[in-house]
């Protein structure tokens, strides 16, 4: 029975992690925007970063994404350190993001956009296209397969042929997910995938990042929407002046005097 | 009647052959600006590399000049290729990380360098008066002009078949979809796992190697070549037939290519017949007035040049649809 019952489980102390942050520092200048952070996410979580504007998350992000080295600590993915590696070497390690504003090849197609997560595809060497252009044709053809699989479950496939300029900011960011969900990746960072979507395509957006963090995947969000995080998230943490001010779940956070206090801010002394 | 019929004609098929040569850069430009958004300003200068390393290559031994191999038309074609690759390969590596204005400052010093150099190496290049006795293909006809203007057409044409066959295929393909990702977004790329600094540096590398193909052509077809013939204003014309054609689109560059090289002739013709002798040097800086009225005509009129860029997706993508 009590097998059985097991929904989203906060991830077990145990559990081998697949990204973790160890004690990362980001200082710009005089400026320390994200003050000696540790947390980690495991195969099948939702872990929720939540913080006032400031807060020093989406530095965290993109140190996490590589975006730029941190001044001080590590981030290991499923094992490796990979701080000072670039961004684009990020994807292949395992570990996918999006962006706050979305960033779609507005001039490409939704499938065009998706294919162009495919991992290892032949065809975006220059050399296979001139010399195995079979493979080249095989590779494009299940990559095509892939990404109408994806753009079905995440409701754009209607819209595979489209340039991504026609979507909504919601769309967007189901198309940004969709991207990165075609390279299979182990791991990914969502940045406020609720704001400014449509209630009804926010069900979506909630339902769907349910069902892949089932399936295994692991999931780093910021968002604003505590809606999206009591919902998904098996635990949060807090971010404050660039340090993690607590953590546990949704609700024992929420509960917290010191999250609401972030949040207002502190009584002028 | 004949007799002037068949000069106009081999005039028609001389005329084709060097509008395509230019061709030939300018598909190397589009693949640089109009797919990949690089700023070459030093066109003439990655001519002028693949021009002489042909010449270097293929003409018979001079006494104080270094080369004259006499090696086959079809090795200097090759090295012309893999020079101009090598040193856009070297210009790129230090230059394509940083922001796309230094692109443009070195390349145009690279022009000048390479200026310099065609006119002051002497035991190299043959300095101010460059290397005459290149190798013509089809010389045995040289004494039947229609006949070998002809045969200079059918090559240089098919030459440039290739070429645009093999850019149209790259365009089309997972590969250049890439590119137009970069293009569009470098950061969304990178977060995909594509390595801007990679797709720019071949996209440079293989439009360089174009235009030193298209300088070992001129160099063939004139049999002579000296730092004349690669004067900044090379790049200038390059990129008018680029704009006027269309950048982003192949068809169009050679659309381009053909207009501005027309332009080009006939005010020749014109300023060699409506001009006296002692004018004609200075009328005709009234050939780059053109070009650069035409010009401005197009981006009023038709900013995307004649042939815009065409939506391009992978061609497998069309093939089962």
């Amino acid at each position: 029975m009590k097998v059985a019952t097991v929904s989203v489980p906060a991830a077990p102390p145990a559990a081998a992690s697949i990204l973790e942050a160890v004690h990362v520092t980001q200082r710009f200048g005089g400026l320390v925007a994200v003050d000696d952070v540790s947390l980690s996410i495991a195969a099948g979580e939702v872990l929720g970063l939540i913080g006032p504007n400031g807060a020093g998350k989406s530095t965290l992000f993109d140190v996490l994404a590589g975006e730029r080295p941190p001044s001080a600590g590590r981030v290991l993915l499923r094992g490796q350190s990979v701080e000072r590696q670039p961004a684009e070497a990020r994807l292949g390690a395992g570990l996918g993001r999006t962006f706050q504003i979305p960033r779609p090849f507005a001039a490409l197609s939704l499938l065009e956009n998706v294919m162009l997560g495919a991992p290892r595809h032949p065809g975006e060497r220059l050399w296979p296209n001139l010399l195995a252009s079979g493979r080249v044709a095989a590779a494009e053809r299940l990559a095509r397969g892939r990404a109408m699989e994806i753009l079905s479950f995440l409701d754009l496939a209607p819209l595979a042929r489209e340039p991504a300029r026609v979507l909504s900011g919601g769309q967007r960011k189901l198309l940004e997910l969709a991207r990165v969900l075609m390279a299979e990746p182990a791991v990914v960072l969502l940045d406020e995938p609720a704001a400014g979507v449509h209630p009804a395509l926010l069900e979506t957006i909630i339902a769907r990042l349910a069902t892949l963090a089932r399936g295994g995947l692991a999931v780093l969000v910021i968002e604003h929407h505590l809606g999206l995080i009591a919902e998904l998230c098996g635990r949060a943490v807090v971010m404050a002046e660039g340090r993690v001010l607590c953590s546990g779940t949704p609700a024992e956070v929420l509960a917290d005097p010191r999250v609401a206090e972030a949040y207002v801010g502190r009584p002028a002394a | 009647m004949s007799g002037s019929w068949s000069g106009w004609l081999a005039y028609a098929a001389s005329f084709g052959v060097m509008a395509l040569i230019q061709g030939v850069a300018c598909l190397g430009l589009n693949l640089q600006w109009g797919q990949t958004g690089l700023f070459n300003v030093g066109v003439a200068g990655f001519v002028s590399v693949g021009a002489y390393a042909s010449a270097l290559l293929t003409t018979a031994a001079v006494e104080g000049r270094l080369g004259g191999c006499g090696l086959p038309l079809v090795v200097g074609l090759i090295a012309a290729m893999v020079t101009a690759g090598l040193l856009s390969a070297a210009v790129g590596a230090v230059t394509l990380r940083l922001r796309s204005d230094y692109l443009a400052i070195a390349t145009f010093g690279i022009a000048v360098v390479v200026d310099l150099v065609a006119r002051n190496l002497t035991w190299l290049t043959g300095g101010p008066l460059g290397i005459s006795f290149i190798p013509r293909p089809f010389a045995l006809l040289a004494d039947r002009p229609l006949a070998y203007a002809a045969a200079s057409f059918a090559l240089v044409a098919l030459i440039t078949f290739a070429a645009y066959t093999l850019l149209e295929r790259l365009v089309a393909s997972p590969w250049g979809r890439v590119l137009r990702a970069i293009r569009e977004d470098e950061r969304a790329a990178a977060s995909l796992g594509k390595s801007a600094a990679a797709y720019r540096l071949q996209a440079f590398v293989l439009g360089g190697a174009l235009m030193g193909l298209a300088g070992a052509l001129q160099a063939h077809t004139i049999g002579f070549i000296s730092p004349e013939n690669f004067a900044a204003s090379v790049t200038f014309q390059v990129w008018a037939m680029l704009v006027v054609g269309g950048t982003g689109n192949n068809r169009g560059v050679l659309l381009g290519a053909l207009l501005v090289s027309a332009l080009w002739s006939v005010t020749g013709l014109a300023i060699a017949a409506g001009f006296p002798p002692e004018q004609q040097a200075r009328a005709a800086a009234l050939r780059i007035v053109l070009i650069g009225l035409l010009l401005s005509l197009t981006i009023l009129w038709r900013p995307r040049g004649l042939m815009g860029e065409r939506t391009a997706v992978s061609r497998h993508l069309d093939a089962d649809d």
